[in-house]
């Protein structure tokens, strides 16, 4: 029994009210074995840093269907740095209009899951980046 | 990179919430290195005044949780909370959702909120929400609020690990059947009726009060005989009057006089000699429990190679029974390494 768990956390920064898919996406990282803390719509990038922390999880998911991602992604990567954890790895989904994807991804983020994206290559693909950081010293 | 327990531990005490962050997650994992953690915690333990918060799902133990540490914030005291959901025992996976209710506690620095997945543990707590709790304990929060998965009728484990129990009864989940049966309600040191603005409420907490009655007094009382405060003592346990009181904890309605409850009851297991005997009672179950864990590992460690599997094809050929068997494998391991150590001596 001293198998570490994954605990990712899944949050809805910012205002759009739209959660359906931040609760699939919990569901499907559960029914992948991990433990994920779901904290609601409407959370400040504030609030998504402190649970984080508390948390101390091995990733954070974003889900953003306002369009607000450039400002709201930033902000979220930015606290996790003065928590001292910029190496925890962030992943975006929602509404991310393809030209700003690499933009996020040279802010830090992981990978973006647009709409159509299979559930189950979400949760791969937080395994494998969750799984990558801890073998690495 | 595996932290250092004894760095982690350090840091922790000074205030360093990320360091107190991976300390419960090192104590989750069951590790050697957790059980070194939890030792160098250990002295600084014994300061917090721990809460059970339990009852069935939806009752609102998350959102009296939240506004029971707001309130505890207000007296200028802090609050660690710990909010146990359940694992699945097919994936082991799990959704912890209790934050939702809590983000009222967001950004102040004198609550600390933690979640943990039960991990195939079936009392309504996970196997480490006492070494998550002595932790917590061990930093200097003063209260620590543990709520349960949501319980069934006999998830009584949260009595071990509390000085205060509470159970969050809301409308509509059963008549006076349900409140006479044996099991959480026999663990209530308060009981609540919450969701007291809905319809039934009324209902609920006479059926309780007229179960917790029944042994004493006639279930039908003129209602001049209730008590103009609304607060009727019902039933004691060990001398303490269980008080069965009315909140709507989602407006924070009747949670000041819920914690002046707990306060009280607080100052009786003091006065009483209750509450060094519940450290005790706390300290010898954790202790036994890993005690267990502790031999069982040994045995099983100390097995050679396929042994294990053997005495498994022993019970598929319906040779001897799992009984017969866990008592000859523990009295020939005992013979075993009493000739080993007697080898040593010679």
């Amino acid at each position: 029994m001293t198998e570490r768990k994954i605990r990712v956390l899944i949050a809805k920064p910012g205002l759009d009210g739209h959660d359906r898919g931040a609760k699939v996406i919990a569901r499907a990282l559960r029914d992948a074995g991990m433990e994920v803390i779901y904290t609601g719509l409407r959370q400040s990038p504030e609030m998504i840093a402190e649970a984080a922390l508390q948390e101390d999880v091995d990733a954070v998911g974003l889900s953003i269907l306002s369009g607000a991602h450039m400002t709201l992604v930033p902000r979220v990567l930015e606290l996790l740095r003065a928590n001292q954890q910029g190496d925890v790895p962030v992943f975006v989904g929602g509404i991310i209009p393809e030209a700003d994807i690499p933009a996020l991804q040279t802010m830090g983020v992981a990978e973006v899951f647009g709409p159509g994206s299979f559930t189950s290559t979400v949760a791969e693909a937080v395994r494998r980046v969750v799984e990558a950081r801890s073998t690495t010293p | 990179m595996p932290p250092n327990p004894a760095d982690l531990v350090a840091q922790a005490l000074t205030g360093n919430r990320l360091a107190l962050a991976r300390l419960l997650t090192l104590v989750e994992s069951q590790t050697d290195s957790a059980i070194e953690a939890l030792n160098l915690i250990f002295p600084a333990t014994g300061n917090a005044h721990r809460v059970g918060i339990t009852g069935a799902p939806g009752t609102g133990k998350s959102s009296l949780t939240n506004k029971l540490a707001q309130t505890v914030r207000r007296r200028g005291e802090t609050a660690a909370i710990l909010a146990v959901d359940p694992s699945s025992p097919f994936t082991g996976g799990a959704i912890l959702g209790d934050r939702i209710r809590m983000r009222e506690c967001a950004g102040d620095p004198g609550v600390f909120i933690r979640s943990m997945a039960s991990r195939g543990a079936l009392g309504g707590l996970s196997l480490t929400t006492n070494a998550a709790a002595e932790v917590l304990d061990g930093v200097g929060f003063d209260w620590i609020l543990v709520e349960t998965v949501g319980t069934g009728q006999a998830e009584v484990e949260i009595a071990s690990l509390a000085h205060t129990v509470i159970v969050v009864e809301a409308p509509g989940l059963g008549d006076e059947i349900q409140a006479i049966k044996a099991g959480i309600l026999e663990i209530a040191d308060l009981i609540l009726v919450n969701k007291a603005d809905q319809p039934g409420a009324l209902r609920t907490e006479s059926a309780l009060m007229a179960a917790f009655h029944a042994a004493e007094r006639p279930a039908y009382r003129h209602h001049s005989d209730i008590d103009q405060s609304g607060i009727i003592p019902p039933t004691s346990k060990d001398g303490w009057s269980i008080p069965i009181l009315r909140t709507n904890a989602i407006d924070g309605e009747g949670v000041d006089a819920v914690l002046a409850r707990v306060l009280e009851h607080r100052t009786f297991l003091q006065e009483s000699g209750q509450w060094q005997a519940k450290e005790t009672q706390r300290m010898q179950h954790a202790f036994e429990q890993s005690l267990r864990h502790a031999l069982y590992t040994a045995w099983h460690d100390a097995l050679p190679g396929d042994a294990y599997d053997d005495l498994l094809r022993q019970l598929n050929n319906r040779a001897i029974s799992p009984q017969q068997l866990a008592r000859q494998t523990v009295q020939a391991w005992l013979t075993g390494s009493k000739s080993e150590s007697n080898r040593h001596i010679s």
